[in-house]
Order: C-alpha cells, then sequence, then structure tokens
C-alpha cells in the first residue's frame, strides 16, 4: 500500500484536524450491476445501430500496436468516414483497443480506465499478443491471455496487423454490436468475481479500490 | 408582451429546425475540413448518430448535485438565448418570446451557458475541468467587452433596446445595415465573435493537445448528449443575434441559412489561418485590439 493512500490525519490551512481514507473517501467501490436493455426490442435495436456507428476509441495506447492507430487518422485510412474517432477520457469513449503486449502495470491502469468507461463499451484485443502471449509469450512481466482480465468482443491476429485489418476489425464489431451482442460490460459484471481474482492474482501491488467506476 | 399558447409548438419548431440545421452544418464544416485534407471525412449524419448514441448509452454517474445541474444551465442557456431572439424578421411564427428590451436579457444568457457549465464542471474535481473553466472565463469576459461596447453602440444609434426594431430599421436595402451605417461597431463586435466560437486561435478552452477537452472531460453519456445539444444551438442562437443586429436579420429561412452559414465560416476562416493564442495572448489580443473599437464605435455615434 502507498504511503499516500493510507488513513491519516490532516491538518488544514485553517488549523483544522481532519481523518481522510483516501480509498473510501475518493473512490466508490460499488460493484458494477448488469444493465438490461430496457426498452422495446425496436428501440434497443435502433440505439444498437447508433452505438454500432458510432464508436469512441480511449485515446490509450498500451504496446507497439498504438502506432497502427495513428495512420487511421490521418488521410491515408481516415476512419473517421466510418463512424470511428477518438476521446481522450475514459469517460467518453466505447471501445478500448488494447494495443499488442500488456505489462503489468500497464494492466492496472487499463482496468482502471476500463472501469471508468460507460456501459455498454467493448473491448478490442489488437495483435497476438492479446491472444496468447504472442512474441511475449515467455516474458515476466507480460500478461498472456487478455480474456482472462477483461471481456474481450474481438481480436485482430496479427504482429503487427495492419491499418486496414484494424478496419475490418471495426467493420465485424460493428456487426457483432448490431446483433446486439456486444454486452461485454455486462459479462465483466456476472463474473465480477473471476474477474477481480485473476486481475489480483497478476498485480501484486493492488492500491486501489475493487471497482473504481 | 402578448403570450400566446400556439407559440410554444412554434418555439418548439424553431428548436428543431435549428438543432437539425446545426448538426448539418457542423458536420458540413467538418468534412470541407477533411476535403482539404484529402480525406473523406465524417459522414453527414455523423453528429446526429453520436447525439444518439450518447442519449442511448445505459449507465451514468454524478459527482453531485452541481454536475447534475451544469449541463441543464448550458443547454437552458443556449435554447434560453435563441427563444428570446426573433429567429425570422416580421415572422409572427418564429419571433418567439422576443419583446421590447431583449437586448439586455440576450447579454445575460450569452454568458449564463459558461457560468453553469463553470460550476458543474468545477464540481467534477477534475484538474483538467479547473484549468479550462478558469481560462474560458477569463477569456470569455474580455471577449463580452467588445460586443458589449458594440450593442450599447448599436442601440445608441437606434436609440431603442428591441432587436425586433433594430432589424425593422435595417431593412430597405444592405447598405441600410448596421454593416455599413456603424462598420466600427460591426467590427468590434466580429472580433469578440471570434473569441466565443471555440475555434482556433482562441479554443485554448479545449485545448485538444494539452489540458484534453477541458472542462467537459468528466461529463458522459446524457450530461454529454446535452452539452453536444448545447454546442449546435448556442452558436447558432449567438449568430442569430449577430445577424439581427448588424447584418439586417432574415425574413425567410434559406436566407438564415445562408447568413448565418457565411457568419460562421467568417469564424472557421479565421481559425484554419492563425495558430491557436495562449489565455493572456487572447486577453491582451481582445483589450488592446477590439476594446478601443467598440469604444471608438460609442464616440461615433
Amino acid at each position: 500500500m502507498k504511503k499516500e493512500l493510507e488513513k491519516r490525519t490532516i491538518k488544514g490551512p485553517d488549523g483544522f484536524e481532519f481523518e481522510v481514507d483516501p480509498l473510501t473517501d475518493y473512490y466508490c467501490d460499488l460493484p458494477p450491476t448488469v444493465q438490461t436493455p430496457a426498452y422495446t426490442r425496436i428501440i434497443e435495436s435502433f440505439f444498437n445501430w447508433a452505438r454500432s456507428e458510432s464508436l469512441w476509441i480511449l485515446g490509450f495506447g498500451t504496446g507497439c500496436g498504438a502506432i497502427e492507430m495513428r495512420p487511421l487518422m490521418t488521410p491515408r485510412f481516415d476512419a473517421y468516414r466510418y463512424g470511428v474517432q477518438w476521446r481522450p477520457t475514459p469517460r467518453q469513449a466505447n471501445l478500448f483497443v488494447i494495443s499488442g503486449y500488456l505489462s503489468v502495470k500497464t494492466l492496472k491502469r487499463v482496468i482502471r480506465s476500463y472501469e471508468q468507461m460507460q456501459s455498454p463499451k467493448y473491448v478490442m484485443g489488437l495483435g497476438s499478443c492479446t491472444i496468447n502471449g504472442g512474441m511475449y509469450w515467455d516474458s515476466y512481466n507480460t500478461i498472456k491471455r487478455l480474456d482472462d482480465f477483461l471481456p474481450v468482443d474481438l481480436y485482430v491476429a496479427g504482429c503487427m496487423p495492419r491499418p486496414e485489418a484494424l478496419l475490418a476489425g471495426f467493420q465485424e464489431l460493428k456487426k457483432i454490436i448490431r446483433a446486439g451482442e456486444g454486452e461485454g460490460a455486462n459479462e465483466y459484471a456476472k463474473r465480477f468475481e473471476w474477474y477481480k481474482k485473476n486481475q489480483k492474482r497478476t498485480i501484486h501491488d493492488w492500491d486501489m479500490p475493487d471497482y473504481n467506476w | 408582451m402578448n403570450f400566446e399558447w400556439i407559440q410554444i409548438p412554434y418555439s418548439l419548431l424553431t428548436l428543431f429546425i435549428v438543432i437539425n440545421y446545426g448538426l448539418l452544418l457542423n458536420a458540413f464544416i467538418a468534412k470541407i475540413a477533411a476535403r482539404i485534407g484529402r480525406r473523406h471525412g465524417i459522414h453527414l449524419f455523423q453528429n446526429h448518430i453520436d447525439l444518439i448514441k450518447n442519449y442511448s448509452l445505459r449507465t451514468s454517474i454524478t459527482h453531485g448535485v452541481m454536475f447534475y445541474l451544469g449541463p441543464v444551465f448550458r443547454l437552458g442557456g443556449g435554447v434560453g438565448l435563441l427563444l428570446f431572439v426573433p429567429t425570422l424578421y416580421g415572422s409572427e411564427m418564429f419571433s418567439n418570446l422576443s419583446f421590447s428590451g431583449d437586448l439586455i436579457l440576450a447579454l445575460y444568457f450569452v454568458f449564463f451557458g459558461a457560468l453553469g457549465m463553470a460550476l458543474g464542471a468545477g464540481e467534477s474535481g477534475h484538474p483538467h475541468a479547473a484549468i479550462g473553466v478558469s481560462r474560458g472565463l477569463s477569456q470569455m469576459t474580455t471577449a463580452e467587452l467588445p460586443f458589449a461596447l458594440a450593442v450599447f453602440s448599436v442601440s445608441l444609434q437606434y436609440q431603442t433596446l428591441s432587436i425586433t426594431e433594430i432589424v425593422s430599421l435595417q431593412q430597405g436595402g444592405f447598405l441600410n445595415w448596421t454593416l455599413f451605417t456603424n462598420p466600427l461597431a460591426v467590427a468590434a463586435a466580429m472580433l469578440s465573435f471570434l473569441g466565443s466560437m471555440m475555434r482556433p486561435p482562441f479554443d485554448v478552452v479545449l485545448a485538444p493537445q494539452e489540458i484534453p477537452i477541458g472542462p467537459p472531460t468528466e461529463y458522459h453519456s446524457s450530461y454529454l448528449a446535452m452539452m453536444q445539444t448545447n454546442r449546435t444551438i448556442f452558436p447558432i442562437a449567438k449568430i442569430v443575434i449577430y445577424m439581427n443586429l448588424f447584418f439586417g436579420g432574415a425574413a425567410s429561412w434559406p436566407v438564415f441559412f445562408l447568413k448565418v452559414f457565411l457568419i460562421y465560416m467568417v469564424s472557421v476562416f479565421v481559425g484554419v489561418v492563425f495558430p491557436r493564442f495562449r489565455v493572456e495572448q487572447s486577453i491582451r489580443w481582445f483589450l488592446i485590439y477590439a476594446v478601443p473599437l467598440g469604444i471608438l464605435s460609442i464616440l461615433w455615434v
């Protein structure tokens, strides 16, 4: 546990003393709940269509695959014409592209960012490293299977997959969402205990609440 | 001011037209920018889809009461500004809730949304939001100064505070527009206009590469959707005021669409040519170039 996260007494600027417990005062750790589609089938399909045509990606590159996302924003591949955009904050993003290998240190940030995204949210694994570790299969410091830590909707295999493969992946993800099968957030809520067990087994310096939306 | 119930559906119709026009206008401008960069750019209805998507997200979280009220204030400011100004001159249907002396009220409404946003974003507790808000308010205060001076000048010139009367006094050929009868006031107001459109060189409030999108960092789902709705309504509402005060108003929807588009393009053209100002630079720029013009225009009248 880091020192700044421990419970302590703080003296305010006006001499007033008060107790702070960062983990409970600064975060809410209510576990996630399963969100059911509350509308009729027609409306839900309409919403799913809107969700599929407006994919906002979290601008967070985890591994070397992040380099493949840059050409997508520029004239050569231009992903904007498919309704794909990059957002700088997890609050506004719907799609998390895990771009390549994921070190244990980054995994912690990935989990926090994923939990801050709003449901329904999707995860895309880019590159072989997210499937079985790829060329990092015997590394002491990277995870092998992304599926153990986050609910993955779609993998784009390759080392590295080209931007065209990513574009094809976006189109495939759109089909999944339109079919109403992009329910990764609910899967995460349902099997929350199992995911947390896996995450804590890998991350040894766990110094955050269990769920920090 | 005579109130009649039929004004409510008329106002809703105005809102509906303006929201759709605004979303299409923004997409159209994004498309022009993309074509200049040899891209295809976003779909023409992409903004509509984004809006539906954000309203349809299943979860949202809160940081407190003001976090809820921030977007409400913002949208209230945009809608209020639009509805208290006559959208089409001489149209019973689209004069909405305008009344004599509405010019002062409009000035208030311009600032109203920004203040609500400041309170809401401040409560989100994100440091980028706090930085963005302090930048935004200081820049906006100085940007409003020349506009306020120009408004005083125009109301002195026409001896009235009613926007409808100001428009009616500009009818009969474009040489009767304030643009030609009081060019100094229009110049001061147009410089102020650049500052309030959130486009370069005055977009350091949002500064996408530095403090990722600034005040709305923590906003998501339907909060963000409300703010997006406001982002389409507010610039157009503001342009409607400019159009009425300085460019002779509009008597029909096609003229309205054309004039709003052209006035909007002024800020776009300036934006693609000039790089971004820092806050202290933009404040200095407004005080040195725009405010004296406003004072001169009052003296000139």
